[in-house]
């Protein structure tokens, strides 16, 4: 049986995991609030110092993380977090720099804010950047923001639509309402492309822009795309890129380049910033120069060789307490330092080589929806012979079996059975053959012996979960868990 | 050969091979030639790991490591060791959100032991796993109150920091909601004119306590008002002082967040932190951002997952509740790992020695008859003064002492007129505190 | 195959809709949608005294995996809503058709019209 306690379930009162100096001054006596204080129980748990880690280790054990094994997980871009990285913000002091510090005293953290900038504008050809959105959708929000504002400051108030194709994130509809716009959703054509009659048919002088992913959701390149972005100019609208899959991108194409007007970077996607589980992250918005004063506050500027920090009146606004996540700033400046240019201009082929190398070798076993070249990422419609109807979900999860993390699965929707591939440039050749291996005898399972892909996976921490009981009985906290048992 | 890429020779042949190509650059065909990328960035080249160490460990000397006085919404508290080993482990450190829950079971544990403490915290029944910081969770607060009543406008208090003030202003201006302050009386929230401006357009009031001037603020009968309105009240605070002061349960509200950096993570020049976001059980589904709730698996063994998503984003598309699509898990971790190591008598202390120290150098200040506080408001560990003395001059004297305190609220917004800052942890020894009232002692 | 009564009343949104009296109609989703959805863990409901209009959202139901608002094919008042579907939401794949959702008093008769037929509504699944 494997350790399945909660912190709470360890406490016992009196323990300790803290140290603390004597009160220096205990004549003054926090009492003194009284009808300000509170009076109803706390319930946090006590636990000795060993407990305290070895419960954590314990738990960290049940995940999976980029150094447990191969993790393809499509859209997500899970290369090699650099242990330099980490190194960077444990040896130095940025850590222990107050936001409200006087510039002065700061001027080592404005710099790498402000060279990070300079060096996105640089691989995105947007000519300046905002690194205060904290993850990929508040990026998006943002730069819908400075989409939005653009119009408004000219005056051209009928502009509230914004386009989006069928296959893009869903993060993308949801940002375009969070700032109050409308979408207006367009099919994509036969080969997973933007339709551009489609397109033509929805512009129109409410048009505020077109957000897009290209390489898209599907791994594609929009090979239209200077089409797709002289229509929406010659409309009078913006055009956005979702950096979601920059990383195809590097070396090969400025964004900047392809027309895109606005755009966000997913810093801990393509410049290698761990995940954390799903944050700190960070999302840089990227503009072309005539949007630049409508970036958030505050913002970082450099006057000869001081750094400064400033707050525009024509900027949308604050929309984060300081500079973003600073630290995973830090992270990825420490990245592209490290793999300097030469290296950066790799990063997109190496990762395309791997993905078309999966696609080649997996297109006897499973459904290739779409033809041709992908880019870093390939996406497959279920097995190919399949006839006991093993779905997408038994794959993914019988390859939890196999010690690898599953793909992204049911995504892009446009496909029913989805299953999306990024090996990323940092996996060799030697892993990608054994994932390649082990995805073909998932698929001869599934025709021998079926059941085993239903059960699976039997060798993780868990089996799976009755997610239709965590919906209905709603136990989010161990209060609610201690109110469940006693009813039960 | 570069480390972060494993492409021998041989390794691209073979796969070049089998794709039937005779160079990476076959697979951009699809690229239209106009935009292919003809030279390289214009970056620096390729350092070792000992030139990039060296590069930061230079631009780190344009730094001032200074002792903390200051707090505006961030704290320097101490942060137990056992944080960084928990939180450092690549396990939790380079994973995904939490999607495959069988392979994610840390990371889902201690995100359902996070909620579990922020609503032992709050007292409301639900949080969720954690939004990306104060301001934001704030925003997504007053989305959130004009959600479950269908209103467009809310009521912001002017004591609230400014800087959360702007982004719900932000926030609020593109989603096309209105709102209209509150004022505040005596440095804090004025509960007579919130009286006169609620009405059953509003959908309620944010409020915030302690304050941003560090003042703890009184809602007795606030929360009545809201409700006979069929309002909601949010309550925005500084988590760590819900360990002492009342709490967003014992003043009604329906909606608390706010910032927790003050539980466990570095000042670290403004983040990563992360921001909560709870509510009472009757709002759950219009809650953004992810949850974690308990199950069991295909064996009854105890698992967690994330629940509740047909609210989000990538099931509800454009009508989900908030594009947030991930939370700040890893801070959530740092804020687990650290209610875990205080547990509730060591955050009671934290708060207590902090409310020491700071009355200590509040009363030592009043002293010296430089400083003079015009509001006479309870506070817990932050503070405002008044002083003539030129900030600049504070500000350098300060500075020359290793010393960052006492900061000018006038550079944050003109009405605050010869205010400045004070914050006191439990970290500040003696020494430091002594240090600090000597150099203002000093200057007139 | 989704089982479809005759003699009720649809809509392409998969909503069905029974006349109980005069000008009272009773209103649910169909087997079909219920299949498509998967086992729904929550319904939420308008509440009594709601004025609707036709082809406006009422209400919302959801699975583990999926969401679909729920569509007024009319416009009137709720005049009772189902109360054991909050508690019991699988009572929608136990029996679709008689888990109704809402009652309304409908104001507009000739809305009626246009909806669907059991052997139209039987083509579009």
């Amino acid at each position: 049986m494997s350790y399945d306690k909660l912190i709470f379930e360890l406490s016992k009162e009196g323990r300790r995991a803290y140290s603390l100096k004597k009160a220096s001054y205990p004549q003054y006596d926090i009492n003194d609030l009284a009808s300000n204080l509170r009076t109803i129980e706390l319930n946090l748990p006590e636990v000795s110092e060993l407990d305290c880690v070895r419960h954590y280790t314990n738990i960290s054990k049940k995940n999976f993380g980029v150094e447990n094994g191969f993790y393809p997980l499509g859209s997500c871009t899970m290369k090699y977090n650099p242990k330099i990285n980490e190194d960077i913000v444990k040896t130095t002091n940025f850590a222990k720099l107050h936001p409200y510090q006087p510039v002065n005293t700061v001027q080592g953290a404005l710099k790498v804010y402000y060279e990070l900038q300079k060096s996105l504008s640089e691989i995105s050809g947007l000519e300046e950047f905002s690194l205060n959105p904290y993850a990929g959708a508040h990026g998006e929000l943002i730069g819908l923001m400075v989409m939005k504002e653009y119009h408004l400051s000219r005056k051209d108030f009928k502009r509230n639509k914004v386009i989006i194709p069928d296959s893009a994130h869903g993060t993308n509809p949801a940002s375009t309402v969070v700032c109050g716009m409308e979408v207006v959703e367009i099919k994509s054509n036969a080969k997973g492309m933007v339709d551009v009659e489609s397109l033509k048919s929805v512009l129109s002088d409410e048009i505020a822009g077109m957000m897009l992913t290209n390489p898209n959701t599907l791994g594609i390149f929009e090979s239209d795309i200077c089409e797709i972005t002289k229509l929406v100019h010659d409309a009078g609208g913006l055009m956005y890129y979702d950096g979601a899959n920059l990383n195809a991108m590097l070396g090969k194409v400025k964004p900047g380049e392809m027309g895109f007007d606005i755009m966000h970077i997913n810093l801990h996607k393509t410049f290698s910033t761990p995940h954390g589980g799903g944050g700190p992250g960070d999302g840089p918005v990227g503009v072309k120069d005539f949007l630049k004063k409508f970036l958030p506050n505050p913002q970082v500027k450099k006057l000869d060789d001081y750094y400064y920090i400033a707050n525009e009146a024509d900027a949308i606004g604050r929309i984060s307490s300081f500079f973003g996540n600073f630290l995973v700033e830090l992270r990825a400046y420490s990245y592209i330092l490290n793999l300097g240019k030469e290296n950066l201009m790799q990063v997109g082929g190496f990762a395309t080589l791997n993905a078309n190398y999966v696609r080649e070798c997996l297109r006897e076993d499973y459904i290739l929806p779409i033809k041709g070249y992908c880019m870093h990422e390939v996406v497959f419609d279920g097995l190919l012979d399949n006839p006991n109807d093993i779905k997408t979900l038994d794959v993914a999860k019988r390859l939890l079996d196999y010690g690898m993390h599953a793909p992204t699965i049911y995504f892009p929707l446009l496909f029913h059975q989805a299953i999306m591939i990024e090996p990323t440039e940092t996996e060799s050749l030697q892993t990608i053959d054994e994932f390649i291996q082990v995805m073909k005898q998932i698929a001869k399972e599934a025709k021998e012996d079926p059941e085993l892909l239903r059960s699976a996976p039997l060798s993780t921490p868990i089996s799976r979960s009755d997610e239709v009981f965590a919906a209905k009985h709603m136990i989010f906290s161990y209060r609610d868990y201690l109110e469940y048992i006693s009813n039960k | 050969m570069y480390k972060y890429f494993p492409h021998t020779e041989e390794d691209l042949k073979q796969m070049l091979d089998k794709l039937k190509i005779s160079s990476i650059d076959e697979l951009f065909s699809d690229v239209p030639n106009n935009v292919l990328l003809k030279k390289d960035y214009d970056l620096p080249s390729e350092m070792s790991e000992m030139e990039v160490k060296n590069y930061f460990n230079e631009i780190s000397k344009d730094n001032q490591e200074l002792v903390i006085f200051s707090g505006l919404g961030v704290y320097d508290h101490y942060q137990p060791s056992v944080i960084d080993a928990i939180t450092s482990r690549q396990e939790f450190l380079t994973s995904y959100t939490p999607y495959q829950p069988e392979i994610s079971q840390g990371t889902l544990q201690y995100i359902f032991e996070y909620q579990s403490m922020i609503q032992a915290l709050t007292g409301l029944d639900v949080s969720n796993a954690s939004m990306y910081d104060g301001t934001t969770a704030a925003a997504e607060a007053c989305f959130m109150a004009c959600n479950v009543t269908r209103r467009n406008k809310i009521l912001i208090s002017e004591t609230i920091h400014p800087n959360t003030i702007e982004v719900i202003k932000t926030y609020l201006k593109f989603k096309g909601y209105e709102f209209d302050f509150v004022g505040s009386k005596d440095g804090v929230f004025d509960k007579e004119d919130f009286k006169n401006k609620m009405n059953k357009d509003y959908a309620g009031v944010i409020v915030q306590n302690p304050n941003f001037f560090g003042f703890i603020e009184n809602y007795e009968g606030v929360s009545d008002i809201v409700h006979d309105l069929k309002g909601v009240l949010v309550q925005n605070s500084d988590i760590s002082t819900l360990a002492v002061l009342k709490t967003p349960k014992e003043n009604d509200a329906d909606i608390a967040c706010g910032e927790c950096q003050s539980l466990g993570a570095p000042v670290a020049f403004g983040g990563p932190y992360l921001g909560y976001l709870a509510t009472v059980s009757k709002h759950v589904r219009k809650l953004p951002g992810r949850i974690c709730g308990y199950t069991t698996d295909t064996l009854g063994r105890r698992s967690y997952v994330l629940t509740l998503q047909a609210r989000e984003q990538h099931i509800r598309r454009a009508k989900a509740n908030s594009n947030i699509c991930s939370n700040q898990s890893l801070m959530a971790l740092f804020v687990t790992v650290y209610m875990s190591v205080m547990g509730e008598s060591g955050l009671k202390e934290v708060n207590k020695q902090s409310y020491q120290n700071a009355h200590y150098l509040y009363n030592k200040l009043l002293e010296t008859g430089k400083f003079f506080d015009n509001f006479k408001q309870p506070f817990l560990k932050e503070f405002v003064l008044e002083t003539k003395i030129n900030h600049d001059l504070i500000r350098e004297a300060l500075v020359k002492n290793n010393i960052f305190g006492a900061y000018s609220l006038e550079s944050i917004d003109e009405s605050y007129e010869n205010l400045v800052n004070f914050a006191v942890t439990e970290k500040r020894t003696t020494a430091e505190i002594d240090k600090l009232i000597t150099v203002l002692e000093r200057l007139s | 195959m989704s089982k479809v009564i005759d003699g009720l009343m649809y809509q392409e949104s998969h909503e069905w809709l029974k006349k109980v009296s005069d000008d009272e109609v009773l209103i649910g989703i169909t087997e079909f949608a219920a299949k498509e959805l998967g086992s729904v863990v929550f319904v939420d409901l308008p509440e009594v005294g709601d004025e609707l209009t036709a082809g406006s959202d009422f209400g919302a139901v959801e699975s583990v995996k999926a969401a679909s608002d729920l569509t007024s094919p009319v416009s009137g008042e709720v005049i009772e809503i189902n109360e054991d579907l909050v508690g019991e939401p699988e009572l929608v794949n136990e029996d679709a058709f008689n888990a109704w959702f809402i009652k309304v008093k409908i104001s507009n008769p000739e809305e009626l019209d246009v909806l669907l037929s059991a052997e139209q509504y039987k083509k579009l699944i």
